[in-house]
């Protein structure tokens, strides 16, 4: 038997959610409330949230019940200079629901920050983009081809995504998930940096060493993870890619 | 004020012609009667920099830290942790010669007994303990002083027993009150020792003469010949302390006139009240500010570098990490790593809104960079959202490398004690030379519900504890059922509790009075009768289980509930839920309820803590399978924190649990502790210091009260178990106070390990 639906309150919308994590310190500035969404166009070979892939698999809620909740935390993520955070999942999988969630995180005075693929970004129209603070943007590679392969679906709608926040002079801090032989080609990350510092957006880089901490989910869901065999990156080889986008004029430590 | 002395402003005009220590220092009320508190306030600079300007160690420190570590290093290896103990005398303030670590090197002298780590007897708490802890490490008491003890002198210990009626010696077996400090001392008593700096004993003792004289009234009853007796013996002890200070080369009839003596005397204060005192908790108080008074006015002079500065500093906190005591492995099953509780505050706020964080706040801190961490003294800041930043800044930076420093919160704590008040021991706070505390230890909350489902019956036992109430009998646990059998349960608790206590201090007070410590007080103080819980979220998860979910009972031979099977899901404590933090918020508020409707020994005022150290993990032992699905013998979560891996919505909401809590009602304290991995806490240093300085700052405005923080991997502790000899100086926060890791039994190790660590990403 499965539990009553909530019921949507007026002005609220439904949708899904992964969990939620209260003390994140590496999504956005201070002390951020994390919330993960589920759903997920990528199949990213390296997913460590492979169970919020699927919409379904998450919880169903609605915007007024989640902005419930972090109007609980309202006071003290803004003493800790923090705010909230949209992760998953992609929140773009569900972009009424991640606007309503967005519009009231601003309303209680919170800082916002969107945490996305950019694949779907066609689906944040401007009004959603205004109640954006900040987005952490995973550029996961650099060509076709790599994309591809890691995540499933193109890379052109990420890229496009990025030029149009540029546009709109929204600041961005771009994530890199550094995997040895897959995504550590010296010029594909050239080329992005170089791209990257283009935008004029971008206020920090965080290249983020592969880990395997996921694995056991991959597993727990019957599924085969790809990357047994990969171990993480090296320290030298970390230090390079910073190096790389350092070179490019921009902030990465 | 308090102070009886009328003919101050003679003393002190002609004390400051003949040595002029108070040269230089805004006049006020404190020159004519002791007030520290008016003193800091019109003398101290509140310091609002970063730590641009502290210094390293000084050759002569590394020398002599070097002879302390080997000291420590040669401790450790001894059986029990013991490296030596006296078999002859009884410690008293004067009982033993003048002891030292290496004369020529050390700044700031003086040591409990002859020689360092040399641990004292100290038998009016009870001769049994001592000869036990004697036995126990391998030493033989000298047959002299069994001829003393108890035939000739009877003790704390025996004076309990000879009163305790069957009922609190039943609660004391079951282990549903444990802990009582029926054969240790009661510590918790802060002296003002600043005193002794400001005024000298010749000032100190002409007041005591001037208290005594003004109990010549007119009908001598029993209270007024308590408080007279006291006072008499508090003069005795001033005047060994000036015998004793002399043995060291000092004469403390007079005021401190120097930085350096400022130091001295404060610590020689605190050194005859642990000469003769076993308290638990031996708290130091509230010196560091006041003493930078002296710095600042020397460093001005030109007398001392800033490096001399730091050098008495970390001279003074040496000594402080020597103080022993003689215990048995009994108690330190209970409170473990050998705690010796020398609390010190650093920071907080000014009644009139000025800061009281002083350049000698971070010169206390940097104790921890130059000497490396320790448990001891046990550093705690008094945390407000409008310290200055770079000393909130210190203080973050501080904790992720050393786990040394608790918080707490001087915004709460303000309101209710001012702005001159220390803590004793963990969370207790006290206005500093103006209240006291009759320590209680704690009652297990966890058990008082088993109790009430069993009908007063003990689940581990079988045996009746508690009056034969009727018991649950159903085999689904009904939430009303089990909330009207709770309630009358807690009240019976609170009044056998209470009475304990009373049996307790009643003959604390007559056999192993703290003559030394209250020498620095006023003559009239506040006594509060500090009761404590725990299993605090033990019984809140239940509770909500038992109304959220279906918890059915599972009856053993003798028909005592002694398992149950939970269907379904019920919210935990420490996921900020509602649905089972007001049932928290409610069980404090309930037994404080029935606490105040106690009558306290010598008009105390009742508070409770919510609050374990390591108990947690005894307390945990001693009761049995729980409704909330936690198994017989598995600890307790320690102090107020949400039970093991049930917080699951991450640190903030673990946090907001805790902070509903309502101080009012646990005016003893409520502790938190949190272990955070360092990649969660930030990607940079600077980021990790801004982020914990933010969850210190959001908790403290949510009213938080207490938040012990660790910053360390869970691999690191892992190593340390195989590992000891590689982690000497390894310290970890545990519920209101710090270890050393190594220190701890293993399955205090492994309790520690298995805690909630906020490690994601």
């Amino acid at each position: 038997m499965t539990p009553p639906l909530p019921q949507a309150r007026p002005g609220s919308v439904s949708g899904w959610i992964h969990s939620v994590e209260t003390g994140g310190t590496v999504d956005g500035p201070g002390i951020r409330y994390v919330l993960f969404m589920s759903g997920c166009p990528l199949r990213c070979l390296y997913c460590h949230n492979p169970d919020t892939q699927h919409m379904h698999d998450g919880t169903r809620t609605t915007s007024t019940e989640v902005l419930d909740d972090i109007a609980l935390y309202a006071t003290f993520l803004q003493r800790a200079h923090g705010g909230l955070t949209l992760s998953g999942g992609e929140p773009l999988v569900q972009p009424e629901f991640t606007a309503a969630i967005l519009r009231g995180a601003k309303a209680l005075g919170l800082h916002t920050a969107l945490d996305t693929s950019g694949f779907l970004g066609n689906h944040a129209d401007d009004h959603l983009l205004e109640d954006v603070d900040l987005v952490l943007l995973d550029i996961k590679a650099f060509s076709e081809k790599t994309y591809r392969h890691l995540t499933g679906v193109p890379l052109r709608p990420t890229l496009e995504f990025a030029e149009r926040l540029a546009g709109l002079n929204k600041r961005i801090w771009l994530r890199y998930v550094l995997v040895p032989n897959l995504t550590d080609d010296a010029a594909e990350i050239d080329g992005l940096a170089e791209f990257v510092a283009g935008l004029g957006v971008v206020d920090r880089v965080d290249v983020l060493p592969f880990h395997k901490m996921g694995e056991h989910k991959w597993k727990a869901l019957g599924r085969k993870y790809m990357l047994t065999d990969t171990e993480p990156p090296s320290r030298e080889l970390v230090e390079r890619v910073r190096k790389q986008f350092q070179a490019q004029g921009l902030r990465a430590d | 004020m308090d102070t009886l002395l009328m003919d101050g402003l003679a003393q002190a005009t002609e004390q400051q012609s003949a040595a002029d220590p108070w040269r230089g220092f805004a006049p006020g009320v404190w020159r004519r009667s002791v007030d520290v508190r008016d003193f800091i306030q019109r003398n101290l600079t509140p310091y609002e920099g970063d730590a641009g300007f502290v210094a390293g160690p000084t050759a002569r420190t590394t020398a002599l830290f070097a002879k302390v570590t080997d000291l420590l290093k040669q401790e450790r290896a001894a059986k029990g942790g013991v490296l030596d103990a006296d078999t002859e005398v009884f410690a008293s303030i004067t009982s033993h010669a003048a002891g030292y670590i290496d004369r020529e090197l050390e700044v700031i002298v003086g040591l409990q007994t002859d020689k360092p780590l040399k641990r004292a007897i100290m038998p009016f708490g009870g001769w049994r303990m001592v000869k036990t802890g004697l036995e126990a490490y391998g030493y033989t008491p000298s047959p002299k002083l069994e001829e003393v003890f108890p035939v000739l002198r009877k003790t704390h210990n025996d004076g309990v027993f000879d009163v305790y009626t069957p009922e609190m010696l039943r609660c004391r077996k079951s282990g549903v009150i444990t802990g009582l400090p029926d054969a240790y001392g009661r510590g918790r008593i802060i002296g003002d020792y600043r005193r002794l700096a400001l005024y000298g004993a010749d000032f100190l003792i002409k007041d005591k003469k001037a208290q005594l004289a003004s109990l010549e009234v007119s009908r001598i009853d029993e209270d007024v010949l308590h408080l007279r007796e006291e006072i008499s013996e508090q003069i005795r002890a001033l005047k060994e302390l000036v015998e004793m200070a002399a043995s060291y080369g000092f004469d403390v009839k007079r005021p401190a006139a120097s930085a350096r003596e400022a130091v001295q005397w404060t610590y020689l204060a605190y050194l005859a009240a642990v000469k003769e005192a076993n308290g638990a908790a031996m708290s130091l108080g509230r010196v560091s500010s006041f003493l930078d008074i002296y710095v600042e006015r020397d460093l001005k002079d030109g007398v001392i570098t800033e490096a001399e500065a730091q050098e008495m500093i970390d001279h003074f906190v040496m000594k402080l990490r020597l103080v022993r005591f003689l215990r048995t492995p009994e108690y330190d099953q209970l409170f473990s790593g050998d705690p010796t509780w020398v609390t010190e505050c650093l920071g907080g706020m000014g009644l009139d809104g000025r800061t009281l964080v002083s350049k000698t706040n971070f010169r206390m801190l940097q104790t921890l960079h130059n000497l490396g961490p320790a448990p001891e003294p046990n550093l705690t800041v008094l945390w407000s959202e409008k310290l200055p930043d770079g000393f909130k800044r210190f203080c973050a930076d501080t904790s992720i490398k050393t786990c040394s420093v608790q918080y707490e919160s001087d915004d709460l704590m303000r309101g209710y004690w001012g702005d001159d008040y220390g803590i004793a021991c963990c969370v207790s706070a006290m206005r500093i030379g103006k209240q006291m505390q009759f320590f209680g230890a704690r009652a297990n909350l966890a058990k008082t519900l088993m109790y009430a489902i069993n009908g007063g019956k003990d689940e581990v036992s079988g045996e009746q504890i508690a009056p034969a109430y009727a018991p649950i009998t159903g085999d689904v646990l009904d939430y009303d059922e089990v909330m009207a059998r709770f309630e009358p349960m807690m009240e019976w608790l609170a009044k056998v509790y209470m009475n304990a206590l009373n049996a307790i201090h009643y003959m604390h007070d007559k056999y192993m009075y703290e003559r030394m410590e209250m020498a620095f007080h006023d003559r009239d103080i506040l006594r509060t009768m500090a009761c404590g819980i725990a299993g605090l979220s033990v019984v809140a998860d239940s509770l909500s289980a038992i109304k959220h979910a279906k918890v059915k009972v599972i009856r053993d031979a003798n028909g005592l509930a002694s398992d149950f099977e939970i269907d379904g899901d019920y919210p935990a404590f420490g996921n900020n839920d509602a649905r089972v933090d007001d049932i928290a918020v409610w069980a404090v508020e309930r037994f404080m309820t029935a606490l105040r409707k106690q009558k306290p020994y010598r008009n105390a005022m009742p508070t409770q803590s919510v609050l374990t150290i390591t108990s947690n993990v005894v307390y945990g032992k001693k009761t049995g399978n729980t409704p909330d699905g936690r198994k017989a013998g598995q600890p307790f979560a320690p102090g107020a924190n949400p039970m093991h891996g049930r917080d699951k919505k991450g640190a903030i909401a673990s946090m907001a649990s805790v902070a509903k809590l309502p101080y009012a009602h646990a005016q003893d304290g409520i502790s938190y502790t949190f272990t955070i991995v360092p990649g969660a806490l930030g990607r940079t240093e600077d980021e990790r210091v801004s982020n914990l300085v933010g969850m210190l700052d959001g908790y403290a405005a949510q009213g938080g009260h207490h938040i012990n923080v660790n910053v360390f991997d869970r691999e690191t502790l892992l190593h340390a178990m195989d590992h000891p000899e590689l982690y000497p100086q390894l310290t970890i926060r545990v519920s209101g106070y710090a270890v050393n890791f190594i220190k701890l039994t293993r399955e205090q190790q492994l309790d520690v390990i298995s805690r909630t660590f906020h490690d994601k990403h």
